[in-house]
């Protein structure tokens, strides 16, 4: 009998929800680490860009208006479905270069960090909120409220658990986001993707891309609709102008988390509610008491 | 110019006399619409590409030829003129963006409306005749007409009685519309099929001969209320029959496409159509008209995107 012909996977897109190819048709091939083919890839144009802020924008007011409590569930499912992938996330990291004691670590400590941001989202609001004394009849309340779209530029190296760790803290709050993947190892976050599209993640809250993160970075910097931008993958990436981003960010006062000096090790717990707050803004309301 | 749809007719369709027969007997007599064919040719017209150039131009064609349009039970005199401000300057950080077309609204809002144009190119469209159902006496429906036009409307976009259409009363809706005619006086008169009720394309190419026989100045495909509207099949059957109607009596009538159309890419779609089928003659806000409400604001998002390169931000658009 002839040796059956393996079905490969198209890796496309993920936007809305969906998953389409570049709107440019353009793709690219993702390599290993003994620089084998692993997949065709999406290389996405910055038209694709435009269509995954569209997308973001319109489900932004639906997740930041869901309960903490939801929001929590729905990032645990994710870790749930996650798990359920191990083998083949481990094998995706493997192929990359990751050692296998190390792939399985990577794919445990990506399913941890989200069962770890999952149970932020109802305790962000007494840890970064709070009641202040004010001399009047007034209840002084601060909560922290989501930016609105955050792009993200994901971790070049650590490609799942720095993804999830940099996607993850921008989703608790209630933002939307917006993630070029890491650019020479995009397959970890595509089957993330398909992980997202099966999970109760509403379409668009979640938008990724993969590409050139040279290409994609300066449009995503200079979106009028983008409200963050969290450059934590440019760490090890050559010929992208930070300035230039941080610039074309400023015109539209997009917050900005600025790029470490270099990848930092992702399997360290966060630091709190730092990245969480990144792309929160705390509102002040003053609310009188009664007689 | 491309052929004609019908075969070669020497009656002149607009002589065809007040009997209902002979109207019944012309419209019957239409040949059918080949639904894939039209629907493929609709879809390959879609597929054009537009070079930057012609992008631009066509943006900015598209928001001289919009209706800013508010239908709403909820709509207050102030909304009215903060529609009307909008009109006027459709992006205040940008001069150079013209002002729509004209701005329509529910008959008793059009003195407002047109206290807020007055003096400038926009006009003041009022939808009138027991808008959007048309159901209502002729009497109720004269009055409407009547009143929006002495309050000063300068365009009328009045319904056709779907019901009788679809149970064959061609007459009955042929004399509405004349009936309707005569109260506009100077009024532009914009005739409303409403497709999305009619069914079938050979209904839609059949109402709009009629409404066009009758003395439509414009064709419109619906009210916005009913979902599907303005689709572009229909809009090419719709743009056919003016294409003939004009070959046939030399008489160029308008289009209007209403309904459904939120973006950029699909009112270019819509003018490329218009291009291809009638011809650029038709490319003028004076025979060519898009009713919309959010549209105008993707337009003006992809005309700043052209001009800065950078993509925009709904915020910074003006609501109406």
């Amino acid at each position: 009998m002839a040796e059956r012909v393996r079905v490969l996977r198209t890796a496309k897109l993920f936007i809305g929800g969906a998953f389409p190819r570049s709107e440019s048709g353009r793709t690219f091939e993702a390599r290993g680490a003994d620089g084998t083919v692993l997949a065709n890839v999406a290389l996405a144009s910055r038209k694709d860009v435009r269509d995954a802020v569209v997308a973001a924008r319109a489900a932004q007011p639906g997740w930041a208006a869901a309960t903490a409590l939801n929001r929590g569930q729905v990032l645990h499912r994710v870790a749930e479905l996650l798990e359920g992938r191990h083998a083949q996330l481990v094998d995706e990291l493997v192929a990359t270069g990751v050692e296998p004691d190390a792939a399985r670590a990577e794919v445990d400590g990506a399913v941890d960090r989200l069962v770890w941001y999952a149970g932020w989202t109802d305790k962000l609001t007494q840890v970064a909120g709070g009641v202040n004394p004010v001399a009047g009849p007034f209840f002084n309340l601060t909560v922290p409220e989501p930016v609105g779209v955050v792009g993200v530029i994901a971790p070049q190296r650590s490609a799942l658990l720095g993804l999830v760790s940099v996607v993850a803290p921008a989703l608790v709050g209630g933002n939307t986001v917006v993630v070029v993947a890491s650019e020479a190892r995009p397959l970890p976050a595509v089957t993330l993707t398909e992980i997202l599209a099966t999970s109760d993640v509403p379409p668009g809250t979640v938008d990724v891309l993969t590409g050139s993160v040279a290409e994609l970075a300066p449009v995503l910097a200079g979106h009028l609709d983008v409200d963050g931008l969290d450059l934590t993958g440019l760490a090890g990436v050559d010929g992208v102008d930070r300035v230039a981003l941080e610039t074309a960010a400023a015109e539209d006062v997009t917050r900005v988390l600025p790029p470490p000096a270099e990848e930092p090790d992702f399997h360290r717990t966060p630091r709190g509610v730092d990245r969480i707050m990144a792309f929160c803004d705390l509102k002040t309301v003053w609310h009188p008491k009664g007689p | 110019m491309a052929a004609l749809v019908l075969p070669d007719l020497d009656v002149d369709p607009r002589t065809l006399g007040d009997g209902e027969a002979a109207l019944t007997a012309f419209l019957r007599g239409l040949p059918g619409v080949d639904r894939v064919g039209n629907e493929r040719r609709a879809a390959q017209l879609a597929t054009r590409s537009l070079k930057q150039d012609t992008k631009r131009a066509l943006i900015d064609l598209a928001i001289r030829t919009v209706d800013l349009t508010t239908l709403e039970g909820a709509d207050t005199p102030a909304r009215v003129r903060s529609l009307c401000a909008r009109a006027l300057r459709p992006d205040p950080a940008d001069a150079e963006v013209p002002p729509v077309a004209a701005v329509c609204v529910y008959p008793d809002l059009v003195a407002t409306a047109a206290e807020a144009v007055a003096g400038s190119s926009v006009r003041v469209a009022a939808v009138a005749t027991a808008f959007p159902s048309g159901r209502a006496s002729r009497t109720v429906k004269l009055t409407d007409t009547r009143e929006a036009v002495a309050a000063g409307a300068d365009e009328i976009d009045m319904v056709i009685d779907r019901g009788a259409f679809l149970s064959g009363r061609y007459g009955a809706v042929a004399d509405e519309i004349r009936a309707v005619k005569e109260v506009c006086g100077d009024a532009h008169l914009k005739v409303i099929l409403e497709t999305g009720e009619l069914a079938t394309y050979d209904n839609v190419r059949r109402a709009s001969w009629l409404a066009l026989i009758a003395g439509a100045d414009t064709i419109k495909t619906s009210t916005g209320k009913v979902s599907p509207a303005a689709t572009h099949p229909v809009a090419l059957v719709m743009l056919q029959a003016v294409r003939d109607f004009h070959l046939m009596t030399g008489e160029p009538r308008g289009v209007k496409v209403a309904g459904g159309i939120r973006t950029t890419k699909d009112a270019l779609r819509h003018l490329v159509l218009v291009n291809e089928t009638v011809g650029a003659d038709w490319l003028t806000p004076d025979r060519y008209r898009i009713g919309a409400s959010g549209l105008l604001t993707d337009l003006l998002l992809q005309r700043q995107k052209l001009r800065t390169g950078v993509y925009g931000s709904a915020d910074r658009v003006t609501l109406d």
